[in-house]
């Protein structure tokens, strides 16, 4: 690689001011929507006068969120445990089935498609069943419902992850005659990860929405669903959306956990997904 | 002896390559200069192969002369047209590597993507691509689908589809890189076949010096760091060309000298084992 | 010179094999529920004659927790009120109404997530700015939403399709995205030559080129409507669709646990069929497509 017959600049001043610049350019635009959006926001309910049914100003929930803050923050660390427990319970069965099946052909066979399959059951609608074995009042119920949607996607992408492996890589270790269990370690592991952490990150929604829905289906008056529900039935909208930001902390948080994990795990990975989901 | 001899430059020019340079920001702003200095006429009818090692801008300057890259200096004119103006006025055919066919459409369609493209109407399309299938022999496979045709198959399809529009210019870029031996001695023939037929001036990237000279009216051998020209070579081999040519010791001297002209491009001596080789070769022939 | 022999995709052998598969499956289950009531169930009484004393006893196996089988097929064929229609009847109305606010959810989430997918792949300033929204949407369970809009909007089942909808955008989105960046770079390259413009090459390339994405993505935001769509008639009460059959046979649970059972089949099977539903399609549109391994 040769440079032409122009001058060459100081590399190291213009890449550190170069990347720092594109830094700031890549957040700038996300950073402008949500300050565009609020301003909006809040400029239309006042102008309009838009009712307060649905839509309060980004302002009044601010205050509301304020004066009912703990709360609705008791009721949020009700139904964050609720997932969490779900997460998990579901992430242990799912990485410990899939682990099972994936090394049995036959069993694999025959469950992956129905484990696809099972996965487009509404699963909430299991909800009421739960309650009625664990008792409304048992966060346990929840945790059952979360571990429910999140087991069969880790299960399924632990399954995946562990069988596609190149058949070029396999071949390379049976060269070197190599144990199962050393394949298993240094190659089908690794290549299994990132289909393991997408399941993750779907997990920390369902677990939430697992949660939710089943408070929906009746829980304790202090639980994040039954706050939401409840002042929804008053019209009482702003402590409504309040507690669906806390609700929405709560799947934010779990997720950049799981970003957290993963960038620890798989360091050679998460920088390469940056523009991937 | 012969049938056609194609054109050579000197007779109406088709692209006319004057003092071209390209220079890539390369990845922490350091300039990689890929080609310098480069001056090129092609004349119509001819069959030219651009011949180097890896990073000598062979491919970089078949882009230029498709207009898929500008040049940083310099110019590019295709029958006195800017490439820009040719590639607007769809006078390119473009065939890669891999063949790069839509799994989504049939071989048929596959073949008049460029006639719809230009706006062709349905009937004449249909006709133009039967046409271009039945050229390079395989009209019995319009309906299948790409991934049902073995590797030299679909590269045949390749060929029709960058024909279709009956190009002034047909571009390749090794396309027949990925083939086995055999497959490719069977494909240069088909390819050579084809050039006769339709008398379009094709400009061929390529690895091999045997493929270079075996279809080529002239063979363009050029060097790395900075990309240039060094060396032009005409071969005058006689057309048509059958497996027979490979066989003439004027064939085995064109090759001897284009890898002669490519090590001294790359600065070694040409060395004894050249000259060793070549009296073996005339000592067996003689023999 | 022929190529390789024809292929026409998976084959018969296979695709009967996974039918199979899942009848076996199902049998196991059904198998399954009643070997639980055998073992450790209440004692089995017809007309009140005792048939069969299990000989362990689990709660969550008592006729309570979980009825048997042939009762829960059994109330669907009863009416719940008297002189009127079936419970399996009522059922399928509900789970028609439930399907209505999914489809139309699945059709409004698709088509805005398509069009998205397609907006922020070209203009890429606008991919910086919205695409952390979009991830960010799917972490905040929309779930919590829903009884905002429901009750906010006080519009029937298109509240329920708004919310629904809202489930589908993203992987359709995500899914549009892959699926169009996943074209060919020589393709793109073949088409400049061709100077065709960008909405030849979305129109020929990119968009053909990502339905193998996008049916993957259907066959996740399928599911989710049908989800989407139950959840929302939680909050305000709607009884005219399966998630309102859900609350009321909650309700009533001590006296007739069998209907909430009969009501979760349904559920279940209106999940399966809008699966069902991608799939078939699936097979449809990508019949010349080449096989490749599922994109998750």
């Amino acid at each position: 690689m040769t440079v032409g017959n122009t001058a060459v600049v100081q590399p190291s001043l213009v890449e550190a001011r170069r990347s720092l610049w594109r830094r700031v350019g890549d957040w700038l635009p996300a950073v402008m929507v949500a300050i565009g959006f609020l301003l909006v926001w809040q400029v239309a309910v006042m102008a309009f006068g838009v009712q307060r049914f649905i839509l309060p100003a980004p302002l009044a929930i601010a205050g509301a969120f304020g004066t009912y803050f703990s709360e609705i923050a008791a009721a949020a660390a009700y139904t964050a445990t609720e997932a969490i427990g779900g997460l998990i319970f579901g992430v242990a069965g799912g990485l410990l089935v899939g682990f099972v099946t994936a090394r049995w052909v036959s069993a694999r066979e025959a469950l992956l498609p129905f484990a696809v399959a099972i996965n487009a059951i509404p699963i909430i609608a299991f909800a009421p069943i739960m309650n009625n074995w664990f008792g409304l009042a048992n966060p346990a119920s929840k945790m059952a419902i979360a571990a429910l949607l999140v087991f069969f996607p880790v299960m399924i992408n632990t399954v995946r992850g562990l069988t596609l492996v190149e058949p070029a890589a396999l071949e390379l270790m049976r060269s070197t005659a190599a144990s199962e269990l050393t394949v298993l370690r240094k190659v089908r592991i690794p290549n299994a990860l990132p289909f393991i952490f997408t399941a993750l990150k779907v997990a920390t929604t369902l677990a939430t929405i697992g949660a939710i829905v089943g408070e929906y289906f009746g829980a304790p008056r202090a639980s994040l669903g039954q706050y939401i529900v409840q002042h929804a039935a008053y019209f009482n909208f702003e402590r409504s959306w309040a507690a669906i930001i806390f609700a929405a902390a709560i799947g934010i948080s779990l997720y950049l956990l799981v970003l957290l994990l993963e960038r620890l795990v798989m360091p050679w990975h998460a920088s390469f997904r940056s523009h991937e989901t | 002896m012969t049938a056609d001899q194609p054109a050579s430059a000197s007779a109406s020019p088709v692209v006319e390559v004057r003092g071209a340079r390209k220079v890539f920001a390369g990845q922490s702003g350091q300039r990689v200069e890929a080609l310098r200095d480069i001056d090129l006429t092609i004349g119509r009818g001819e069959f030219i192969s651009l011949i180097g090692p890896s990073g000598c801008g062979k491919s970089t300057l078949l882009r230029l002369i498709g207009d898929l890259t500008s040049p940083s200096g310099g110019s590019v004119t295709i029958s006195g047209k800017s490439a820009h103006r040719a590639r607007l006025d769809r006078d390119y055919g473009i065939v890669f590597q891999s063949p790069v066919l839509f799994d989504w459409r049939t071989v048929e369609k596959n073949v008049q993507l460029p006639l719809e493209v230009s706006g062709v109407p349905r009937a004449e399309r249909h006709e133009r691509a039967a046409r271009m299938l039945e050229l390079v022999e395989l009209s019995d496979f319009a309906g299948h689908r790409p991934w049902q045709l073995s590797g030299g198959m679909q590269q045949r399809v390749a060929i029709a589809r960058a024909l279709a529009l009956n190009p002034q210019i047909l571009l390749m870029d090794e396309p027949f890189g990925a083939l086995d031996e055999m497959t490719r001695e069977r494909m240069n023939l088909e390819l050579l076949r084809v050039w006769q037929a339709t008398g379009t001036t094709v400009v061929f990237v390529t690895h091999s010096i045997p493929e270079a000279v075996f279809l080529s009216t002239r063979v363009v051998v050029m060097s790395p760091r900075p990309g240039r020209i060094t060396d032009l070579i005409d071969v005058d081999l006689p057309y048509p060309r059958t497996i027979d040519t490979r066989e003439l010791e004027r064939y085995f001297e064109l090759v001897t000298r284009v890898r002669e002209s490519l090590r001294a491009g790359e600065g070694r001596e040409a060395g004894e084992q050249a000259e060793a080789g070549r009296r073996v070769r005339a000592e067996g022939l003689s023999a | 010179m022929s190529g390789e022999g024809s292929v026409t995709g998976r084959s018969a052998v296979s695709r009967r094999r996974r039918v199979l598969g899942v009848l076996i499956v199902v049998l196991v289950i059904a198998l399954a529920w009643v070997l639980i009531k055998f073992l450790a169930g209440d004692p089995w009484r017809i007309d009140g004659q005792l048939v069969h004393n299990p000989p362990f006893r689990w709660k969550l196996a008592n006729d309570q927790s979980l009825p048997h089988i042939w009762q829960v097929f059994g109330t669907m064929t009863r009416p719940i009120q008297p002189g009127g229609p079936a419970l399996a009847s009522l059922l399928f109305d509900f789970s028609v109404y439930t399907a209505r606010g999914a489809a139309l959810g699945f059709a409004l989430g698709a088509g805005f997530g398509l069009s998205l997918g397609i907006l922020l792949a070209h203009v890429r300033v606008l991919e910086r700015a919205l695409v952390p929204y979009v991830v960010m949407s799917q972490t905040v369970p929309i779930i919590a939403i829903a009884p905002v809009i429901v009750i906010g909007l006080q519009a029937g089942w298109f509240s329920v399709a708004i919310v629904a909808s809202y489930l589908t955008f993203f992987p359709v989105t995500i899914g549009t995205l892959r699926g169009l960046r996943s074209a060919d770079p020589r393709a793109i390259e073949l088409m400049r030559s061709l100077a065709a413009g960008r909405r030849e090459v979305l129109w020929k390339l990119r968009l053909p080129a990502s339905a193998p994405y996008l049916f993957t993505a259907f066959k996740i935001s399928a599911t989710a409507a049908v989800v989407g769509a139950i959840v929302g008639e939680l909050p305000a009460g709607v009884r005219d669709g399966l998630g309102g059959a859900l609350l009321s046979f909650n309700q009533y649970y001590t006296i007739a646990p069998e209907r909430l059972w009969a009501a979760l089949i349904f559920s279940a099977g209106l999940g399966i069929v809008a699966f069902m539903l991608v799939v078939a399609a699936e097979r449809l549109f990508l019949r010349g497509y080449r096989q490749t391994e599922e994109l998750t």
